[in-house]
């Protein structure tokens, strides 16, 4: 009934009579006339619209915002003293600064290693580039506990450099660098792939103008390569840094789960979890939320504050 | 690029000339040290520059975007290659901002110091290259296609201020182009590349009047080129002789180059060729007639006064007053010593 009703000229009057709720008067499609009307592609109908908007509403406030408050409630259902309490407590601390720490060498070493990896394939050709973007892409696609696990074939007691490492006595897995290890793996991508398109984009030109004018090699990428991705590069930083304060699988294998000594905050957290401290669980599962919380709005604020600059970059 | 030899003189405004792909903008970068020769030097003066770095050539290069540094000011981007100094020949703060001041003014472009390169229109963007590359006090000033990315009127307003820029400074500059009439306007001399090696180097005058290849006459200016085939020295196109020094060229296939301009209406001559009235067709100063030539494929365009002709079809007999005769050759390289007719 109402497709048929769509070909006549009585429905748009229709429309106009209810009033106000119509989408801004369209342009005719050609070779319509008041008695055939076309259907315009564009622009959906205001039903379509809301039950677009409603779905993505619902959706997100029953997968991503739901679990977020219960995560809050949780920690402080047995009041304010108990969460502190929680946090305070010496292996919850030490899981923080361990997590604290981790992220504090993964990220910048990410950020050297996404630098050179992203230079070397933006401004050079030479063989085996493609293969090294595909490379870069593998912390994606490998699952992390299989990451994890490479790390303890390689450097673990039985594994390939095992003995070597024990005979000087070098501990990696089991121990802090083997987490910063497994850690670096799986958040290499964040920084390079953000850099990567950007660098690309741009080409040398720039730089080769600050070598005619005399610049150093050094001074040129300071004060023209750096600033022309600094946008992307804090992207690549903000969600490297999330991702390496939350990796979980990876750093589960290679950790060993020994209390105040090699358990990051993820992995307190299912610990606390398994044993049914649950206001624990969540209270530290909160921080970490918070801590995720606080990187989007240091990146919201970065793009309010510094927007027009973060524009004319992208644009020319 | 092959066999690449040329002396450009202090103070010479030269023109690189060429279809894309000829080397002219690997030749530029060559000079500027953006780009290495397998072999080969390059010289300035007495100063041989082959090794030299690209900031110790000191030559002002001017992109073919222009390669503004987008995140910094007018004025920043033009102090940009004093601020780079080593600070021993490094000028003051107030010396740096006197100078930028100076050499705005000098592009027309005082007082748009703060504005970003993106907040201007792309003739501005060209001063603003041309002020920062000048600003290192260069040796010579190099320019990629400097008015290739700009419309047709402020390209023409461009050129006759690039000429006037040159005339101020007295800077030895060198521009690739490939468009014939911007390098034959602007430039002292004309370099035309073809296929990455120099097929003539000359002025303006010569490589209109003397070209050195069919390239060359054909790339600068309108030729028409006619197949013919040479035999005991006489040449001769689908069967009638044509009068054409062959200039001891050796039997067999070669072609006739001539221009337009050098087209008459007459039934008798030492070149004497047959027409066809193709198409008339309209045009501001009178009717322009397309008409063949019989014996090959080509078709030329003549006014019609010219032509004589009032309707398709009709034959006209045409007569060329300076034609050249050159061997045939796929790659135009390929070229005997032009032979040349009355």
């Amino acid at each position: 009934m109402s497709d048929l009703a769509s070909v006549t000229a009585t429905k748009p009057q229709l429309n106009a009579a209810s009033g106000g709720r119509e989408p801004p008067r369209r342009k005719a499609v050609r070779g319509e006339t008041a008695f055939f009307k076309l259907s315009d592609v564009r622009s959906e109908r205001p039903t379509t619209r809301l039950a677009l908007i409603l779905v993505t509403i619902l959706f997100l406030a029953l997968f991503l915002l739901s679990p977020f408050v219960i995560v809050f409630i949780e920690a402080f259902s047995k009041g304010f003293g108990v969460f502190v309490e929680s946090i305070a407590e010496p292996d919850a601390v030490a899981a923080i600064k361990l997590t604290l720490l981790v992220a504090a060498i993964a990220v910048p070493a990410n950020l050297v290693f996404g630098l050179a990896a992203a230079w070397s394939i933006a401004k050079f050709s030479f063989p085996g580039k493609s293969l090294l973007i595909t490379l870069i892409d593998l912390p994606f696609s490998v699952s992390p506990v299989v990451a994890g696990l490479v790390y303890v074939l390689l450097f673990g007691a039985q594994g390939l450099f095992g003995s070597w490492l024990s005979k000087h006595d070098v501990q990696i897995v089991f121990a802090v660098p083997g987490i910063v290890l497994a850690t670096i793996f799986v958040t290499f991508p964040f920084i390079a792939r953000e850099v990567i398109p950007l660098m690309q984009d741009q080409g040398t030109v720039e730089e080769e103008a600050a070598l005619t004018l005399g610049a150093s090699g050094l001074r040129t990428f300071f004060t023209v390569t750096l600033p022309n991705i600094k946008w992307a590069l804090l992207y690549g930083v903000l969600l490297c840094n999330a991702r390496a304060m939350g990796e979980f699988g990876a750093v589960s294998v290679v950790s060993g789960h020994i209390r105040g000594l090699t358990n990051t905050m993820p992995l307190q957290v299912e610990i606390l979890y398994n044993e049914y401290n649950s206001v624990a669980a969540f209270a530290l599962a909160a921080l970490l939320a918070s801590l995720a919380l606080v990187t989007l709005g240091l990146k919201t604020l970065l793009e309010w504050r510094y927007g027009d600059a973060l524009k004319r970059s992208h644009g020319h | 690029m092959r066999d690449v030899s040329l002396d450009i003189a202090a103070g010479e405004l030269v023109a690189l000339l060429g279809p894309s792909g000829s080397g002219k903008t690997t030749l530029l970068r060559v000079i500027a040290g953006l780009n290495a020769p397998h072999r080969g030097a390059v010289y300035f003066d007495a100063l041989n520059a082959t090794s030299l770095s690209v900031q110790e050539r000191r030559v002002g290069f001017v992109f073919q975007n222009y390669a503004l540094f987008k995140h910094m000011t007018v004025a920043d981007n033009v102090a940009y290659g004093l601020k780079a100094r080593p600070r021993a020949s490094r000028p003051s703060k107030p010396q740096i901002a006197e100078r930028v001041a100076e050499l705005l003014d000098l592009v027309q472009l005082g007082g748009l110091g703060q504005r970003y390169p993106a907040q201007l229109s792309g003739g501005q963007r060209q001063r603003v290259a041309l002020a920062r590359a000048l600003a290192i006090e260069p040796r010579a000033l190099l320019l990629d296609e400097p008015f290739g990315a700009l419309d047709a009127r402020v390209r023409k307003d461009l050129r006759r201020w690039l000429r006037e820029i040159h005339k101020r400074t007295g800077l030895t500059t060198v521009f690739v182009t490939h468009d014939q009439d911007e390098a034959m306007e602007l430039a002292d001399r004309v370099v035309v590349l073809n296929q990455g090696r120099i097929e003539q180097v000359g002025s303006p005058d010569q490589l209109y009047d003397q070209p050195a290849s069919p390239f060359v006459l054909s790339f600068v200016g309108e030729a028409v080129a006619l197949p013919v085939t040479v035999t005991e020295g006489r040449v001769a196109l689908a069967g009638r002789e044509l009068q054409v020094d062959t200039h001891g060229l050796r039997n067999g296939r070669a072609r006739v180059f001539f221009r337009p301009a050098d087209i008459a209406i007459a039934g008798s001559g030492p070149v004497a060729l047959q027409g066809k009235v193709e198409a008339l067709r309209r045009t501001p100063s009178g009717v322009r007639a397309t008409i063949s030539i019989d014996g090959s494929d080509q078709l030329l365009e003549i006014d019609q006064e010219l032509a004589g002709a009032s309707e398709i079809g009709a034959k006209v007999p045409l007569s060329v007053s300076h034609a050249r005769l050159y061997a045939y050759g796929d790659g135009d390289s390929n070229y005997a010593d032009a032979g040349e007719g009355i």
